[in-house]
């Protein structure tokens, strides 16, 4: 008897023939999603939401679903990229809505693009952060962030699963800038017997940091753990991060949006 | 814990519990917002009469699937009068931190405190929960026991099948509920909802008494148990003549009038099962003696044709699946299984949703089933439970499969291109010797053998997983002793050095197994009695937590609350174990009635250990196990003289770029 060769011989996948670039957010509490449930979640979406999706060939097909440098778990995002290989055009509109009905609120699609020019890795070497930490003084932070700037090297060390990860956050560090906000839009401060009694909740310091891509990523629990290395800085509560921009970055540190080359979005 | 509840609107815990997510492992599986989950909102909170928090009292990547749970939460969420929310077990590291910071326990669907809900639902689909029940009871601030709770506090009610002998939790619920959940659920919430609009009249015991007198109920409290000299039970007696003597379980004779789940939860985290399921029937009449399942869930009654096809077609769309499991307890039983797998195969060719068949017999007829559902290109393993080594234990457990009919069955297999094959067996069976399970070995070796004949392959694999026989209430097996850990470990080292005897086939057996301590403590809870719950607590107040899960799992920890709690009163861990019982003494759940005879147990018994066995009354007459006259209760199997219905394609996704046109 023949040898079967099942996903081959059944379902031969059709080529790809577009590929889409999607920019989403990840927001709220599903900010708490890993890397791996996002990708669980937009595989499910994606075909929940009937987008002809390319597979790749052979025993086991997986959605063609190509993911750029995603953020950590327990961090926001207004700028998580992805791309989707397609087995028929699609207008990116379409798609966008189409995705965003079919994913779980907090994983929002913000825009989408026909694939053109260079890899999207290539059009990303660097993130922007923004760290929020409640109960802590803008001056205390300020101080903080002195400090490592100042500093030519700060080391911190990370648990990988790999073992004990050695990175450099000072190196890695493009620009900081510290702003206070006492009640800002967006969420209203925590409440509940676990926050209210220590934390002060009008008090409020925001740092922004654009840090460039290495291996391993720093993080901004990364730059969190140098603050503590150069000033002893201890947020009070856990500290709320989201990524705001991910892109090439330019001379003036200023970030290129990977889905328009040249068009900058996160003028500071 | 939660202090004075109000009846107004409960605020959420959410804020708090934040704080405390950065710092535990895998936070998103607190975080609910799963696709399809309901969340009520303050209004309908404040509106509706009955609120349920459905727990269950494992890891969320394991409850989250449980279909049970989903039934229960959609068919009460569909009510105009109740709502349900979800929680499930929080590990460890995050019940340190809710300690801590004084966070209670939650539902993840509006992060409310357990306490602040009307009913508490309890699923225990086995013993090994019981632990995390008090673990949730604690944090929710609702007393542990059952007698120090008020009008304030959550009625707890258990249910799943370990509910068929509650008694080693019979402290810590209030009312227990035997069998199908679907219409009970909606009877408690009325009996709940009527109290309640009558000012709470009579307090929590005259509530308790109406539960009690609500059939499927059983509430522990309105009976007393009384020991004899033997340690046995005296006697099981009402203690008040408003509730019944015996309960009777719930049967939901027709199942396409409850097509649920209709919309499966969708995870965004990791769970065990990465699938919808559509239940195609539930019982069985296989009439394998160590099932309970088998025997607690009868009759069988079947899914039509046409009902299996629209809530398959439902749960893909709503769910965007990939693969759609089709349950039961053996599903190639149905009666139409022909014409099911071939219509979905047909109805989903060329897309990229599979079918799967979980449960399923050793013969050829499974083969042609298993080329149909994998026609989607996955034909990875095969799976099968002859459950015995040997032919004379296959027919003390009723499990009919001859070793002739599995080699021919794994050999087409294999020439159809399959490359491995799962075995499931158990050790510790009753009337068992070491040969019994050493045989497993020559089957697993036959196996390779045939396989390498049939494929011209040398690379199959056939993988032996062997779980500790647990004897469990409501089974012929009820009376058996179970065999101690030392024996089966003793037995499962035979078997491993019987497997690799001959390297040349036995390299490429794997052989997967259970220890047997667990197992004997999943045994003291199944057969236990109310004095078993002193164990429980004691365990748990030692820290025991997660007993299903081995890193979490201390036998020295049972041992030793056993001997301190059960000794003193004259019986122990053996005691209820690896004693075998007699035919007239006392057990347990007797007052608790499956619809199964109790001589036609014990005879069944007895043909086991004269190794007879016994038919399935789906194709054969009657043999009056006593359900279905006893239940009002019929086999409901087809033809169900329906059909699989044609469905629009699901492939109309977003519209094309370019030719927008076509449509």
């Amino acid at each position: 008897m023949a040898r079967v060769k099942p996903g081959e011989a059944a379902n031969p996948a059709p080529p790809t023939v577009q590929r889409i670039r999607v920019r989403f957010a990840k927001r709220g509490r599903l900010r708490f999603l890993s890397h791996r449930d996002v990708a669980r979640s937009v595989e499910r979406a994606v075909r929940r939401a009937a987008i002809p999706v390319a597979h790749s060939h052979g025993f086991s097909p997986h959605p063609r679903l190509s993911w750029i440098g995603a953020a950590p778990t327990g961090s926001a995002s207004e700028a998580e990229y992805l791309e989707i290989g397609l087995t028929r055009p699609l207008d990116p509109a379409a798609l966008a809505s189409a995705l965003d009905a079919a994913l779980p609120d907090g994983l929002d699609v913000l825009a989408a693009v026909v694939a053109a020019g260079p890899p999207l890795a290539d059009l990303i070497d660097a993130s922007e952060w923004r760290i929020e930490l409640r109960g802590l003084q803008p001056g205390e932070l300020r101080r903080a962030v002195a400090a490592l700037e100042a500093a030519d090297s700060v080391v911190v060390e990370r648990v990988t699963p790999s073992g004990r990860r050695q990175i450099d956050v000072r190196k890695a560090l493009v620009r900081t800038e510290v702003h206070h906000r006492p009640e800002g839009p967006g969420e209203p401060p925590p409440t509940g017997p676990a926050s209210s009694s220590r934390v002060e909740a009008t008090v409020c310091a925001i740092m922004t940091a654009v840090v460039r891509q290495t291996t391993p990523a720093v993080r901004p629990d990364d730059v969190l753990g140098a603050l503590d290395v150069v000033a002893g800085l201890t947020p009070p509560v856990p500290a709320k991060a989201t990524r705001m921009a991910q892109g090439l970055l330019d001379d003036r540190g200023r970030l290129a949006d990977p889905l328009g080359p040249g068009r900058v979005t996160n003028r500071v | 814990m939660t202090g004075e509840l109000s009846t107004r609107t409960t605020p959420s815990v959410f804020p708090a519990l934040e704080a405390l997510l950065p710092r535990v492992a895998k936070p998103v599986q607190y975080v609910g917002g799963e696709l399809n989950a309901q969340r009520a909102d303050d209004a309908t909170w404040d509106a509706v009469a009955v609120r349920w928090a459905l727990l269950y009292p494992d890891a969320y990547e394991v409850g989250l699937p449980n279909q049970g749970v989903q039934i229960l939460y959609e068919v009460l969420n569909e009510r105009a009068d109740a709502l349900a929310e979800r929680a499930y077990a929080v590990w460890p590291d995050l019940e340190a931190l809710m300690r801590e910071h004084a966070v209670p326990a939650f539902t993840v669907d509006g992060h409310r405190p357990l306490g602040a809900f009307d009913v508490v639902g309890v699923s225990f689909a086995t013993e090994l929960g019981y632990t995390n029940l008090l673990t949730a009871l604690d944090l929710a601030g609702i007393p542990l026991h059952a007698v120090d709770r008020d009008e304030r506090h959550p009625v707890v009610v258990g249910g799943g099948h370990a509910a068929f002998n509650p008694e080693p939790i019979a402290d810590f619920i209030d009312v227990a509920v035997l069998g199908d959940g679907e219409e009970v659920v909606g009877d408690i919430t009325d009996v709940v909802a009527a109290w309640k609009a009558e000012g709470r009249s009579g307090g929590r015991g005259e509530l308790l008494v109406r539960l009690a007198a609500t059939p499927g109920c059983y509430v522990p409290s309105l009976y007393r148990v009384s020991y004899g000299v033997d340690g046995a039970i005296a006697e099981v007696a009402p203690t008040t003549p408003r509730v019944p003597r015996t309960v009777q379980k719930r049967t939901t004779v027709d199942l396409d009038t409850w097509p649920y789940p209709k919309k499966p939860l969708v995870p965004m985290a990791e769970t065990v099962h990465e699938r919808a399921s559509v239940e195609i029937f539930r019982g069985c009449t296989r009439g394998c003696r160590f099932c309970q399942a088998g025997m607690i869930t009868r009759p069988v009654r079947e899914r039509s044709l046409q009902g299996i096809g629209e809530m398959v077609d439902t749960a893909v769309r709503a769910s965007g699946f990939d693969e759609v499991g089709l349950l039961s307890l053996s599903s190639a039983d149905h009666s139409e299984i022909a014409q099911i797998t071939k219509g979905l195969a047909d109805r989903y060719h060329g897309t990229n949703v599979a079918l799967s068949l979980p449960s399923t017999r050793v013969d050829a007829f499974n083969i042609d089933l298993a080329n149909e559902i994998s026609r989607n290109g996955r034909r990875s393993g095969l799976t099968f439970a002859p459950e015995g080594g040997s032919e004379r234990i296959r027919r003390v457990i009723n499990k009919m499969v001859s070793e002739d009919d599995l080699i021919r069955t794994v050999s087409e297999a294999f020439a159809q291109g399959w490359r491995q094959v799962k075995l499931y067996f158990m050790c510790g069976l009753p009337t068992e010797e070491d040969d019994d399970v050493v045989q497993i070995a020559g089957m697993a070796h036959r196996v390779i053998q045939a396989g390498r004949a049939a494929s011209g392959r040398n690379d199959v694999r056939c993988t032996i997983s062997i779980g500790g026989f647990v004897p469990k209430p409501h089974t012929p097996f009820q009376w058996a002793a179970q065999a101690h850990p030392d024996v089966i470990d003793a037995r499962l080292r035979k078997l491993r050095e019987a497997v690799n005897a001959n390297r040349k086939v036995g390299r490429n057996v794997g052989m997967r197994y259970h220890e047997g301590q667990p197992s004997l403590v999943e045994g003291l809870l199944a057969r236990g009695d109310r004095r078993v719950g002193a164990v429980v607590e004691r365990v748990w107040r030692e820290g025991g937590r997660f007993d299903g899960w081995s890193e979490h799992f201390s036998y020295g920890r049972w041992v030793a609350a056993c001997a301190a709690e059960l000794e003193p009163q004259g019986v122990s861990l053996e005691w209820f174990t690896t004693r075998e019982r007699g035919r007239d003494e006392v057990l347990p759940w007797d007052h608790l009635d499956s619809g199964l005879e109790r001589d036609w147990l014990w005879d069944d018994w007895q043909d086991a250990l004269d190794g007879r066995e016994q038919d399935d009354c789906r194709w054969t007459p009657c043999f009056d196990c006593g359900v279905c006259p006893s239940m009002g209760t019929d086999i409901e199997v087809g033809p169900s003289g329906t059909t699989l219905l044609p469905i629009t394609p699901i492939n109309t996704g977003p519209r094309p770029h370019a030719d927008a046109g076509d449509g």
